[in-house]
């Protein structure tokens, strides 16, 4: 049994402690919005917050992260009101959607850090995160808006 | 206001009250099929439409319910098919709520350009469905109409239509489409429409104009539901060691390691893998790693991709090896040998993978006695699924159940259905819902590819030095022949697409495929054959022009005169790139494309390093004619989003077999762009009179050409392979 903090609520869950978090959030707790897609941390489909950080999940043991606070695309806000989830909406950035989950909690912790990202900075911190229909350039355009707007 | 007295109205009515949200109230069938009748009208069912084959259903708040055929990938068909139909409803797109189909049957929602088959690929959706959709639209606005005519006995030719209002203008009365639900009988017959009933253009309302993706606030919050998010209750998952290559059985299987994982309750032998079941995703994951097979022999098993391509190059050149013809126009090769001067150019492209970020899954129920199943899983092709799961089970169609969800990536992928009828067996076997998931290791090797190709093209110029013979040869294996299983060579539409040319009108012209079977799993790919044969033409076109000493957009100009779209496009990325200007560091190249009657032209500018032998694409220009632009900055988004797919085929991306095993693993080794790989892009849609074409891949064929030319401007090095990977770079410079 591992206890975990997602979204501000505390879940015991009876896995083995080397099952990815990404597993336990998915499949264990239903929280589909995180996504599989690589599982060697080289996609950034899966990426959520730890305690603030951006991590991707699929390669992160849930023993690991035990005690500490997960945040995912379910917990970023309750209704798509982050300035993020605001800004993907009015650039119209999804095609198919299924890495969006992954590049807005990775994009997130950019602008936690830095308030007025250059398209330098955005590309540095996004560059771990594929997009195969190729919606990188709205995702900077929605980063930056995210930025002006708030 | 009910003016029926029909004996149901009452509950009708009473169940409107307690469940109007659910309801099903008003139905059009536009579709004669099966004509709406009261008794129809009266059936409230939760679950959805009673007769399946109406496009549409108004609800007493307004909420219009429309069937979105085609599957969501990215594309936006989601918004786009919905839309057409609303333009002509005359509906308030706001209170437009697409759904997928619940009802399978391709003779009420089919594609007519499939021949009324579910079947979401070749950009062939709007196409397809453009006056189908105006036509079902405009019945059910005639059908309110009449109802509202026959209510306030008013001639229906005084009455008129804004959005989801009816408007008698004479008396100000208005009523609203919701309102109209609660009363309005459907006809005995439906009123027939045809297409002088539809809008003029000039009065469109939505399409052409941009609209918001229905999808996109699902996508940014985790509510989307792809196929990998299904979850079913009493589910159990499973994960399926595949055979290498095609064709491969399971000959002995040792599984006691993966028995021995906590929770796996059973492991099945398949056509051509090995399933585990059990309790957990990541205990089936980690059971398939240990599973040690030994699989049966078959073509592919020999494969070595290399080898296999520098036979195919020289099949290409060897011209008494004909092929299946694709394009044959006048007689090519008498003309070839009339020309006064003959050019020849060899290019080559590898296998590459759809790397869609969603990996192959499935997650299916079989009944107790084996013959119905339901299931869950997003396909670009219902039809050849249900047809495919039917097979296996031995049963009807009409026993089988699907739900569509989103598309994690389709790019041709989710035509092939090989999980979901893996999943289908395990359920079977499981005797429960089991839910298949692929790693990405698993989506790689088991990954159906574009063909590797040989091209050899010959060109013929006449005294005037005008291009009058062209021979284009495709030495690669057939998709078609592998995604039938009849080896009978015929035309290959997926590998041969692009190779007509439509925008040089030469005369004499054959693009012939010469088929060389070597095992290998095949699939279309995002863009088909023009990906690869757009690479090979348009370098090839640009070499004659350096050995022409002409600018190579001029004399594209010249080669596409009589195809005023394509010069059109020619002008518009010339301006747009400031083609006459010289750059000092970087170079231009232009390219040109054809598919299913979408034009598309690009410009990429381009810098390399000659030390390490990467290449910087620093700006992209392209402009796409795809007809009437239904929605404009969707059809730039999917061209930009589709130059930026082909950008890593162009530069990186590879498949190496040997041995009947694909090397490359996951994104590791398989480097699609990244956002670090992104130019600066500029789309310019041209929207024109025509009926609308294809738009969901228009920008692939592109970079390949475009950024080689650019290179061959810059160094004079022309580059014949793809990829453009640093290595091949720094040997072509001879650094």
């Amino acid at each position: 049994m591992v206890a975990i903090t997602v979204n501000g609520e505390r879940h015991d869950v009876a896995v083995a402690p080397e099952t990815p978090l990404l597993w336990v959030l998915r499949e264990h707790l239903k929280l589909t919005g995180t996504k599989f897609g690589c599982g060697i941390a080289a996609c950034g489909a899966c990426t959520v917050h730890i305690d603030g950080e951006a991590v991707h999940s699929c390669a992160m043991p849930v023993s690991l992260i035990e005690g500490k606070s997960v945040t995912t695309i379910e917990g970023l806000s309750p209704d798509r009101s982050h300035p993020l989830q605001k800004a993907w909406i009015a650039e119209q950035v999804p095609q198919c959607g299924y890495c969006q989950s992954g590049q807005i909690m990775q994009a997130a912790t950019l602008l936690a850090a830095n308030k007025n990202p250059s398209r330098e900075d955005i590309v540095a911190h996004m560059d771990g995160n594929i997009c195969r229909c190729g919606t990188y350039l709205r995702i900077i355009n929605a980063i930056q808006r995210a930025a002006r707007e708030g | 206001m009910n003016q029926r007295m029909s004996p149901n109205a009452v509950s009708r009515r009473n169940f409107l009250k307690t469940a109007a949200g659910l309801s099903f109230v008003f139905a059009i069938a536009p579709d004669a099929l099966a004509p709406g009748d009261e008794a129809l009208a009266d059936t409230a069912r939760p679950d959805g439409p009673y007769a399946p084959n109406v496009w549409l259903t108004i609800a007493p708040d307004g909420a219009i319910t429309v069937v979105s055929p085609a599957a969501e990938m990215g594309q936006g068909s989601f918004t786009t098919l919905p839309l057409i139909i609303a333009e002509e409803l005359d509906a308030d797109w706001s209170k437009v709520r697409p759904i997928f189909p619940t009802d399978w049957d391709g003779r009420k929602f089919g594609n007519p350009a499939y021949d009324y088959a579910f079947q979401t690929s070749a950009s062939a959706s709007v196409h397809g469905y453009f006056t189908p959709l105006r036509l079902a639209g405009a019945q059910a606005r005639r059908v309110m109409l009449d109802a509202v005519a026959v209510k306030w006995s008013v001639p229906v030719t005084e009455l008129s239509t804004e959005p989801s209002v009816v408007v008698h203008k004479v008396s100000g009365r208005r009523i609203g489409y919701g309102e109209i639900a609660m009363f309005a009988a459907i006809p005995a017959e439906l009123p027939k429409v045809n297409e002088s009933d539809l809008k003029p253009a000039a009065s469109f309302r939505l399409i052409g104009k941009d609209t918001d993706r229905v999808d996109v606030g699902l996508k940014v919050d985790g509510s989307a539901k792809f196929g990998m998010d299904v979850q079913v209750p009493g589910m159990v998952y499973a994960a399926v060691l595949q055979s290498p290559y095609a064709g491969g059985a399971p000959l002995e299987i040792d599984d006691a390691r993966a028995r021995a994982v906590p929770g796996i309750t059973d492991v099945v032998k398949l056509p051509e893998g090995v399933g585990v079941i059990g309790t957990t995703v990541e205990g089936t994951q980690a059971a398939k790693r240990l599973l040690r097979v030994t699989w049966g022999d078959a073509t592919g098993a020999h494969l070595d991709s290399e080898r296999a391509l520098e036979d195919f190059a020289a099949i290409g050149r060897d011209m008494s090896r004909s092929g299946v013809p694709f394009e044959n126009k006048g007689d090519a090769k008498a003309a070839m040998a009339a020309a006064k001067r003959v050019f020849r150019g060899d290019y080559r492209t590898r296998y590459v993978y759809h790397a869609q970020m969603e990996p192959m899954n499935a997650t299916a129920t079989v009944s107790a006695d084996g013959k119905s199943a339901e299931l869950w899983c997003g396909t670009q092709a219902a039809t050849s699924l249900l047809e495919g799961v039917a097979r296996i089970l031995e049963t009807d169609r009409s026993k089988l159940t699907l739900h569509q969800q989103f598309l994690g990536g389709g790019y041709g992928r989710r035509g092939n259905h090989e999980a979901v009828f893996d999943a289908v067996r395990l359920a079977k076997a499981a005797g429960k819902p089991v839910k298949l998931v692929w790693a990405r290791e698993d989506d790689i090797r088991g990954g159906k590819f574009r063909p590797m190709t040989a091209h050899h093209i010959e060109a013929g110029l006449d005294e005037t030095g005008k291009l009058v013979a062209w021979h284009h040869r495709v030495v690669a294996e057939s998709v078609v022949a592998y995604s039938t299983g009849d080896s009978k060579p015929r035309q290959d539409r997926i590998v041969m697409k692009g190779s007509p040319i439509p925008q040089y009108p030469i005369a004499d012209k054959l693009a012939e495929h010469v088929i060389e079977n070597r095992g290998a799993r095949l699939s279309p790919w995002r863009g088909v054959g023009n990906g690869h044969n757009a690479f090979a033409i348009e370098s090839f076109i640009d070499d004659i022009a350096k050995d022409l000493g002409k600018d190579p957009l001029a004399f594209r100009l010249e080669l596409t005169e009589g195809v005023p779209r394509m010069q059109h496009l020619l002008h518009v990325v010339s301006d747009m790139s400031d083609w006459p200007r010289k750059r000092s560091d970087t170079a231009l190249g232009v390219a040109t494309m054809v598919k299913d009657d979408t034009l598309a032209a690009g410009v990429a500018e381009v810098s390399v390093d000659r030390q390490t032998g990467k290449i910087k694409v620093h700006n992209f220009w392209a402009a796409v004619d795809a007809g009437i632009a239904v929605q404009p900055r969707n059809l730039a988004a999917q061209t930009e989003g589709s130059v930026i797919y082909a950008l890593g085929s162009a530069l990186r991306e590879t498949i190496t077999i040997k041995d009947g095993h694909v090397l490359q693993s996951n994104y590791s080794d398989y480097e699609v762009a990244r956002m670090s790989d992104v130019p600066n892009i500029e789309i310019k849609v041209v929207s024109t009179d025509n009926k609308p074409t294809g738009g969901g891949e228009e920008g692939v064929p592109l970079p390949a050409s475009a950024i080689g030319n650019a290179i061959a401007a810059l160094t004079g090095v022309r580059l014949h392979e793809l990829p453009f990977s640093p290595d091949r770079v720094r040997g072509a410079l001879g650094v």
